[in-house]
């Protein structure tokens, strides 16, 4: 249980694995923020027939720094009626809980074999991610619901309209979406059966069929998806930072580098977010290692799979418009929680009827029909509600008449 | 430091230098950025125009309801996630508890549907 290297005292070597262990990740973050803000600008660019950032360095690579040595040299102006402790503390409580979910992800080791994930380095074993809480999983959640504190608080603290929108937005959604992300990952820990990211990666070694996409018959991977999209505010979710709708939202008020923190913290919020995906549900560093050390190997299928989860990020920006507001709810609590709710149980049957040796393809029988019976249920209950409003609705004083008479159809 | 906190130390480390890093920024920012305070600069942003009453105006929450169906869904992880650990410890037996608890949560959900809790009002 937990990160071997903490399995004898807490000597000075020690003390250095941690320190560099946070060295590497905390660069591997910064770097990949750097790098993911030019991807995202260059994809777009490309998917609608633009050039793109190409003046700072090679095909505009060094653009992210430009625009970050730009904003620190712009005047930091904070409206009048803020509250300023609280605008001040905002931007650090939206970047610090994006740094400390990075934390949790195993981003090398070889799993496959007799290996379990540990490299041994100066006399100590290790794991390849920066810590190993026995809780990783509730910790992520706990993290992803920190982190709109940042947010609510920048956009209340403003003392401004916008940004007040914004942050209501920013609580309304976290609200809704929370719910779906923690029951689709309970699917992950009920077939891994530990918290511990490093053991759900090390459950899913083997093949592609031993992840746990596929374990978890795709859906909880969906929801997962949709509502980590949600969680982050992106694109068809960025409801909290519409700028066609209300202006910038929360960072309406917000200038200079300390505007910069948040651009920072949300595309930091998708490359870990993106890393999660890939620990829970695409075996993390997982896959085959044909020649040369697995090691490297390792390093190699995570970042290509990461890749994937932040093309796939940039391309559902481009390609979907914006969910209305009601919309965003509506999909959250009507669609996803009661989806998730009963393919979890779904799952849990499949999984204790293996234990007890009853037939498989029974137990998912009796488990759709459970499920349709319960859809039929919900669906009634949807009507009568429809049935209701329409009852209570106020009619409209002659629209149809006025309509015709004008001769309007 | 005990075992369970030991995890921790490297998280305490890396929460601490993402709230230096930041620091950092912003001194940067302190020492090298402009600063010619005026009036109109310390004006909230509301399209162009001079703001129109308060800033910490009241405005209708909507949904405000779904904090309330949020708790439940939250705590309901607080049962959830043990069963899900311990899955096979727990059996048919467990299975049946846990579909119990969830028929009931999602009763409650689809009350809340029914009164009509989940809409634009």
């Amino acid at each position: 249980m937990g990160d071997p290297v903490f399995n004898g005292g807490l000597d000075l070597g020690v003390l250095g694995i941690v320190a560099v262990k946070a060295l590497i990740g905390f660069t591997f973050v910064m770097v990949g923020v750097i790098f993911m803000i030019w991807f995202e600008r260059k994809i777009i660019a490309d998917m609608q027939s633009r050039v793109g950032p190409d003046r700072a360095g090679k095909w505009g690579l060094l653009q992210t720094l430009a625009d970050g040595i730009k904003l620190i040299f712009k005047e930091d102006l904070s409206p009048d009626r803020s509250d300023r402790l609280v605008y001040r503390l905002a931007p650090y409580l939206s970047v610090a809980p994006a740094f400390l979910t990075f934390t949790i992800v195993p981003i090398g080791g070889v799993f496959r074999g007799d290996d379990d994930g540990t490299l041994r380095v100066l006399g100590n074993d290790t794991f390849l991610q920066v810590a190993d809480p026995p809780v990783g999983v509730l910790f992520l959640l706990a993290m992803s619901a920190v982190a709109v504190y940042g947010i609510m608080l920048a956009g209340w603290s403003s003392g401004s309209k916008y940004p007040l929108l914004g942050s209501v937005r920013a609580s309304a959604s976290m609200v809704s979406y929370e719910a779906a992300l923690g029951l689709s990952v309970v699917a992950v820990v009920l077939l891994s059966g530990s918290l511990s990211t490093h053991e759900i990666v090390s459950s899913q070694a083997g093949s592609v069929l031993d992840w746990n996409i596929v374990r978890t018959g795709f859906v909880p991977f969906v929801v997962f998806l949709i509502a980590a999209t949600a969680e982050l505010n992106r694109p068809p979710f960025d409801l909290v930072e519409a700028e066609q709708e209300i202006v910038g939202g929360f960072h309406t008020e917000y200038s200079s580098i300390r505007f910069g923190m948040f651009f920072l913290a949300e595309f930091m919020n998708t490359i870990t977010m993106s890393a999660i995906m890939v620990t829970l549900f695409l075996g993390g560093p997982d896959g085959p290692a044909p020649i040369g050390p697995p090691l490297l190997w390792s390093f190699f299928w995570f970042t290509i799979k990461l890749l994937a989860f932040l093309f796939l990020f940039v391309w559902l920006r481009a390609a979907l418009p914006r969910f209305r507001y009601d919309q965003l709810m509506d999909l959250g609590w009507k669609q996803l929680i009661p989806l998730s709710l009963g393919w979890l149980l779904l799952l849990g049957a499949i999984q204790i009827g293996r234990d007890e040796g009853w037939n498989v393809v029974v137990v998912v029988l009796v488990g759709f029909g459970i499920a349709v019976v319960a859809a039929g249920g919900l669906l009634g209950a949807i009507r009568v509600a429809d049935r209701r409003r329409d009852a209570f609705a106020e009619p409209l004083p002659n629209e149809s008449a006025e309509l015709t008479d004008a001769g309007v159809r | 430091m005990s075992e369970f906190l030991r995890a921790y130390l490297t998280v305490a480390v890396f929460g601490l230098a993402a709230g230096l890093l930041v620091a950092a920024m912003l001194g940067l920012g302190k020492l090298v950025q402009p600063s010619r305070p005026s009036r109109q600069k310390r004006i909230n942003y509301e399209s162009g125009v001079d703001p129109v009453g308060a800033g910490f105006g009241q405005s209708q929450v909507r949904y405000y309801i779904f904090a309330l169906l949020f708790v439940m869904f939250d705590v309901e992880a607080v049962f959830i996630f043990p069963w899900a650990i311990g899955l096979e410890s727990f059996g048919v037996f467990g299975l049946i508890e846990m579909a119990i608890f969830i028929v009931i949560l999602a009763l409650g959900l689809v009350y809340a549907w029914r009164k009509g809790v989940l809409r634009w009002a």
